[in-house]
């Protein structure tokens, strides 16, 4: 753990700031090849919030192609279960591409239209960010290539497969650890080379300014229905919201809308891996230090050199070493907690939802689940609790029956 | 004024243009890139730029990419590099400058970095990710302490902008021949010499022209314009040979490969 000085929360600010900073966080460290398109997307992106017809055209693709809004279900047996406040389920994994990453790559692949782009490249670690960047690319008729770590391939093969059907490359990244974290390096890589004809679609709320607004604000569709469904649904809003966070994107995106509504506690899940040794975990809020890595000021796993550590997480889309610089900022001013769940404890909450609920979570958002049912047994019932389910879980129904294999036989 | 200052000076007053050879540290191992950066000396280069290996370098090629993981795998530490380098510098005729990412620069913290590099007789850093909007503290710091502070300018950049970089770099401006990664290119674009030649006349800085560049025919068409050539892939991929050669081998074939482009640059002067 290293020393902060605890931050006061600037009311009422804008975050982020012109350059890109929530507080201290963010910023835009990269190379200068990379800096005019940068500028460009920021621009562009400024123009496209007050252009009407801009909002109009993602409005109805998120109503009709999407189909939002998206569900928020009260798990009444899970809650039961549980023995105390009521879980609801913001259902995020009944959009189309079965994650909450369908929000951005539509409201992305809109702007990189604007910008006159003519093809898309994206990183992806679950490969729900592909998938959703190679449907959106699909659906308007842009070439897209998909960098994902050779180990994330592997134990997220259906993802691969459906990301190819949609015409996408998906091109293996063997460097590094061969995860989320390499593949948007060499995503990077294809940017510098290609900035002039080319989008980056980035996943989360990562990266160079403009991304971690960007992205924030195209997820934040999330949370601004979940406080509509919790006044109609509830009568008012919850008493508490759980949200899991590699990059951070669905929870940024559950979170911004509620930061404003002070009396509402905001928690967010990071991976806790094996253990909290360095190398076992992925929860660089709970662990790290801050740093600079792709391209942003934020708490990251660093040796003290600087070197980006190793990190694990059973679930390839939290496996990444670094956080978006507005979690950073919700960390050091107090609006959110942040807090960690093992591997086995999500993989306990994943069947506890399969079978209370029938429903099979993504194992990212079951680290969520988790937290909140660990947190719902301590609470009276008349409390509720909103869990965003980011995810659907069957691309990770084969990599659970491995694990599942390896301890029978071990 | 900085050893780079000082020797641009020298270089411009007698009309001679510099040689700049990357490579990177601890590849294989630091006592090898000593008995490089020796060599590199000897054969006349003016100013030497050491890569810092670093975890995620995302403007570099996989020639320099791999250079890095394979110091990294031998567990290469700041520390180590610096002394190693410390060992060096009193005998060495020939000014060095890191090639650093701000990653490394931010964990250690920046005076801490600078006052730690010139320690080591270090005298100056290229930042690759630090663009000039996030420059301002370290260049705060680098003014301050005489270390040179050497900034890039890509195709992408916009001539406005680029001379907002030349005003807040030191030492010398890096002007990046492409838009894309590190590593040895059989052809650059052809607008590269008009524009390198229209922005010397723009700035008082010295321009050295790096990424792509590998062969003798195209250090004569840059040199004419350019105060100074960089090439790193193409020394990098000859030192990566020293894991299965005899090491004196590859040492020699640096030697003479250097050579060799230092002779096509006197011929263009």
């Amino acid at each position: 753990m290293c020393e902060r000085t605890k931050v006061s929360e600037a009311g009422g600010v804008q975050m982020p700031d012109q350059r890109g900073r929530f507080g201290d966080y963010g910023g835009r460290y990269v190379p200068e090849t990379l800096t005019r398109a940068l500028e460009e997307l920021a621009r562009e992106y400024d123009q496209a919030r007050a252009d009407q017809a801009f909002q109009s055209e993602l409005q109805l693709l998120l109503r009709d192609y999407v189909g939002r809004p998206s569900p928020l279900y009260h798990a009444r047996r899970l809650s039961a279960q549980c023995g105390g406040a009521q879980i609801w389920l913001k259902r995020e994994d009944l959009n189309h591409t079965g994650s909450h990453k369908i929000n951005n790559t539509l409201g992305q692949t809109l702007l990189a239209l604007r910008m006159g782009k003519t093809r898309v490249i994206a990183e992806t670690g679950a490969g729900q960010h592909g998938v959703a960047t190679a449907t959106a690319c699909a659906r308007f008729g842009l070439p897209c290539v998909v960098y994902m770590g050779a180990e994330d391939i592997r134990r997220q093969a259906p993802n691969v497969f459906s990301m190819r059907l949609l015409g996408a490359e998906v091109r293996p990244v063997n460097s590094g650890s061969r995860t989320l974290r390499d593949a948007v390096n060499e995503a990077m890589r294809d940017w510098m080379a290609s900035v002039e004809n080319t989008h980056y679609i980035l996943g989360s709320v990562v990266g160079p300014h403009p991304f971690p607004r960007i992205v924030r604000d195209f997820q934040s569709v999330i949370g601004r229905e979940t406080m509509r469904q919790c006044r109609e649904q509830l009568g008012r809003l919850p008493d508490l919201v759980v949200a899991c966070v590699g990059g951070g994107s669905n929870a940024a995106g559950m979170f911004h809308p509620f930061v404003a509504e002070t009396d509402v506690p905001l928690v967010g899940v990071e991976a806790g891996g094996r253990s909290a040794g360095t190398g076992d975990h992925a929860a660089p809020l709970n662990y790290g230090c801050p740093g600079i890595l792709h391209g942003s000021l934020s708490y990251v796993m660093q040796d003290a050199d600087g070197q980006t550590s190793d990190v694990h997480s059973v679930s390839a889309g939290l496996d990444y070493p670094g956080v978006g610089p507005e979690h950073s900022y919700w960390k050091d001013t107090g609006r959110v907690t942040y807090s960690v769940c093992r591997d086995d404890e999500a993989l306990a909450a994943f069947d506890a939802l399969a079978h209370c609920e029938g429903i099979l979570a993504a194992l990212e958002s079951s680290h969520a689940v988790s937290q909140a049912m660990r947190l719902a047994a301590t609470r009276p019932a008349d409390q509720a609790i909103v869990v965003c389910l980011s995810g659907r879980g069957d691309k990770d129904a084969a990599e659970i029956a491995r694990l599942r294999e390896g301890r029978t036989h071990t | 004024m900085s050893a780079i200052d000082q020797l641009f000076q020298q270089r411009r007053a007698a009309g001679r243009k510099a040689f700049l050879p990357f490579l990177t540290a601890g590849d294989p191992d630091l006592e090898f890139t000593q008995a490089v950066v020796r060599e590199l000396a000897q054969r006349g280069c003016d100013i030497c730029e050491l890569g810092i290996p670093y975890s995620d370098p995302i403007a570099d090629g996989p020639v320099i990419q791999a250079s890095y993981t394979r110091a990294l795998e031998h567990h290469v530490q700041l520390d180590d590099i610096l002394r190693h380098i410390q060992a060096i510098t009193p005998t060495l005729a020939m000014p060095l400058v890191t090639m650093v990412t701000y990653s490394i620069i931010y964990r250690q913290g920046l005076d801490d970095y600078v006052s730690r590099a010139k320690a080591a007789g270090i005298a100056g850093a290229i930042v690759p990710d630090l663009p000039v909007e996030e420059a301002a503290p370290l260049a705060t710091i680098c003014r301050r302490e005489d270390f040179s502070l050497i900034q890039l300018v890509t195709p992408t950049t916009p001539t406005e902008r680029a001379l907002r970089i030349a005003d807040s770099s030191t030492g010398f401006l890096y002007y990046v021949t492409v838009t894309g990664i590190t590593g040895e290119r059989a052809a650059l674009p052809p607008a590269i010499v008009d524009d390198v030649a229209k922005l010397r006349e723009s700035t008082h800085l010295p321009i050295c022209v790096g990424f792509g560049i590998s062969r003798p025919e195209q250090v004569r068409l840059l040199a004419p314009v350019a105060d100074g050539l960089i090439v790193g892939s193409a020394i990098v991929r000859r030192i990566a040979a020293a894991a299965d050669r005899p090491r004196a081998e590859v040492l020699q074939d640096v030697g003479s490969y250097v050579s060799e482009l230092i002779a096509a640059l006197r011929a263009a002067e």
